[in-house]
């Protein structure tokens, strides 16, 4: 099991390394200065001379990649052009909405699409197995952007449930501790907030889950389905099991195991999902602020956003996985 | 000798196509694109106003079964004054022509890569997968919406983007099914008479693999449609005033309260044509390669 989480320690290294060399790419090696791209046109000549001092532009391309990476293991993102920031102060500050974000929809989809799909598998070919596969891939081929903008005319304009956007009411006091809203509140025993928060939380977790959800539910439909046609199922209900008992404790453990890889993979969509989510409920994450920052033409920002994503994103597969391996440790042998 | 032992003469392939013809959800996605595919084609026909032409008279009309809609706008019109129905109609033209570039731009490159890594093997495969690996590397669309940041904010910049994102779907997938191939004894038989390593790869091998491919390019023009518009949306796709559905839902969220219909519309349109996509893939993959399903 160590031997297997070392080499996929070591397998993660150069994919960590292959994204800095995009994101350092991009910058340097798209047509036009770089420097003219940080600063923008209108830049007077003296800044951008020290801007190109400040980050090696002059020198060759392998020795500002060099500099670039060891900025990096400083933890130094560089400034944002805009506010003048640390743009890692600025990526702490707006990660935890985004993850709180992300947490929120993954359990949404998790339990949902779960349900749906034993459901489906267990009643297959009924009419709820076809509608609710027929609901699950309408929801892959969501338009989710367009979904929350659904979601906010009708229960926060028309029928006004639930806040239009946002993480808090204004009126609402909260002591930040962590960053994480809810747990915030939970922390502080801060009901009101708490209700408030969740509620805010509620339409851009349920829009930003609506891929993942259905991807889940069709994974757990097929995954139950061929566990459900086996041998050992057979003689469970054979001994006389309860229905419910060779569900849930027989057959669901072993349909589990490509169900915990498609869910894993799901960040990627939660992560990527969140800058379109983040833009449309107002929501104070990272992808709102990569979202701002490309209208903006904030390089530095667009640059140290996406590596952190990147590396979130290269680390939580990594977790899944181990996860994986866990489960089914016929993986970690190969 | 070489035309009666060619192995795709007898490929399963054609007899798995007839096995789509039974499956219903196939032909309901088959059904889509092609309505799909024919309003895009005639668009200037089924329109029945000029997509860019704004008025000023007609500004925000409702569609027409509400009380104050017209037979002249059935779906209504935007701040400017244009005909929403002949938007979405010439829209069908722009998402159509992402899907088929910006797909066709990954299986071009996917596939060529896949080719050279699955039969040349050794490091040059070590080396591209590894470059695929960075690419997925970055979840999805974000590494769209950066490029497309860097380079510039346009329809053509999007479709690059899109396309070299989904580079590494194919790249992998043609590369196990040639890796697989290669063991195989006909391929040993065609170096054996001597053919070139480009006639093995391209005439020999890749016709093997198409089943998994074909399934993998209808999925991708449902997803490319989809980030298309996300990116039109975000302003980094289509610019104005191209009628193109995503960025008709960004323009219209200002008036979300007032004239709803402005951004239903164009929503349900990309819902329909990616729908259709994955319908057809689903159907494919099914009928071409049961082992895939998901």
């Amino acid at each position: 099991m160590l031997a297997y989480i070392i080499r996929r320690l070591m397998i993660m290294v150069p994919t960590l390394l292959g994204v800095t060399v995009i994101v350092f790419l991009m910058l340097h090696a798209t047509p036009g200065d770089p420097a003219e791209l940080l600063l923008g046109e209108r830049a007077t000549e003296k800044a951008l001379h020290e801007v190109r001092e400040h980050l090696g532009l002059n020198e060759p391309l392998h020795v500002q990649y060099g500099l670039f990476l060891r900025r990096l293991m400083k933890g130094d993102l560089g400034e944002t052009i805009w506010t003048r920031q640390k743009v890692w102060t600025e990526v702490k500050q707006r990660f935890p909405a985004t993850i709180e974000l992300a947490l929120v929809a993954l359990f949404i989809s998790c339990f949902a699409g779960m349900i749906l799909g034993i459901i489906s598998a267990t009643k297959q070919y009924s009419v709820f197995d076809y509608v609710s596969m027929l609901g699950a891939l309408a929801g892959v081929s969501m338009p989710i952007f367009w979904l929350g903008l659904v979601f906010m005319l009708i229960f926060s304009l028309n029928l006004g449930w639930l806040p239009l956007s946002g993480r808090l009411s204004i009126d609402v006091d909260l002591d930040i501790i962590t960053n994480f809203y809810i747990l915030d509140a939970i922390l502080t025993r801060n009901w009101p907030a708490f209700k408030d928060a969740v509620w805010h939380i509620i339409m851009p977790a349920v829009t930003l889950s609506t891929i993942p959800t259905a991807i889940v539910a069709r994974m757990t439909r097929s995954a139950m389905l061929d566990v459900l046609r086996q041998d050992y199922i057979k003689t469970a209900k054979a001994k006389g099991l309860s229905r419910l008992k060779v569900i849930f404790k027989h057959a669901l453990r072993n349909a589990m195991i490509p169900v915990v890889t498609t869910i894993g993979l799901q960040f990627g969509v939660l992560l990527g999902g969140a800058i379109l989510t983040e833009t449309i409920f107002a929501w104070p994450g990272v992808g709102k602020w990569m979202y701002d920052a490309v209208m903006q033409r904030d390089y530095m920002v667009i640059q140290g956003g996406t590596l952190f994503i990147a590396a979130l994103f290269v680390i939580i597969n990594l977790c899944v996985d181990v996860l994986y391996a866990v489960i089914n440790p016929r993986i970690s042998v190969q | 000798m070489s035309s009666a032992s060619n192995p795709y003469d007898r490929h399963p392939f054609f007899e798995q196509l007839g096995q789509l013809w039974r499956n219903k959800t196939a032909i309901l996605g088959l059904f889509i694109i092609t309505g799909f595919i024919l309003v895009a084609i005639l668009a200037p026909v089924l329109s029945p106003h000029d997509p860019v032409a704004t008025s000023l008279y007609d500004q925000l009309k409702p569609p027409v079964w509400h009380e104050t809609g017209t037979w002249n706008h059935i779906l209504g019109t935007d701040e400017l004054g244009r005909d929403t129905l002949s938007r979405i109609i010439y829209g069908a033209r722009v998402s159509l022509t992402v899907a088929i570039v910006s797909v066709g731009i990954a299986f071009t490159l996917g596939t060529l890569l896949g080719c050279i890594s699955g039969y040349y093997k050794g490091i040059v495969d070590s080396l591209i997968m590894r470059v695929m690996d960075m690419i997925l590397a970055f979840p999805y669309l974000l590494l769209a919406i950066v490029v497309v940041a860097y380079l510039g904010p346009s329809l053509q910049n999007a479709m690059m983007a899109i396309g070299i994102t989904y580079v590494p779907r194919f790249a992998r997938i043609v590369r196990g099914s040639v890796l697989e191939e290669c063991e195989k004894d006909y391929v040993m038989a065609a170096r054996a008479v001597g053919a070139r390593d480009m006639r093995i790869i391209f005439i020999n091998i890749l016709p093997n693999c198409l089943g998994p491919l074909i399934v993998q390019t209808t999925l991708s023009m449902a997803s490319a449609i989809l980030d298309a518009a996300a990116l039109s949306f975000l302003g980094l796709g289509a610019q104005p005033p191209t009628p193109e559905w995503g960025g008709m839902i960004a323009r219209s969220r200002a008036l979300i309260l007032r004239a709803s219909w402005v951004m239903t519309f164009p929503g349900i349109a990309i819902l329909l044509a990616v729908l259709g996509f994955n319908l057809l893939g689903d159907g494919l993959r099914d009928a071409l390669d049961p082992r895939l399903r998901d």
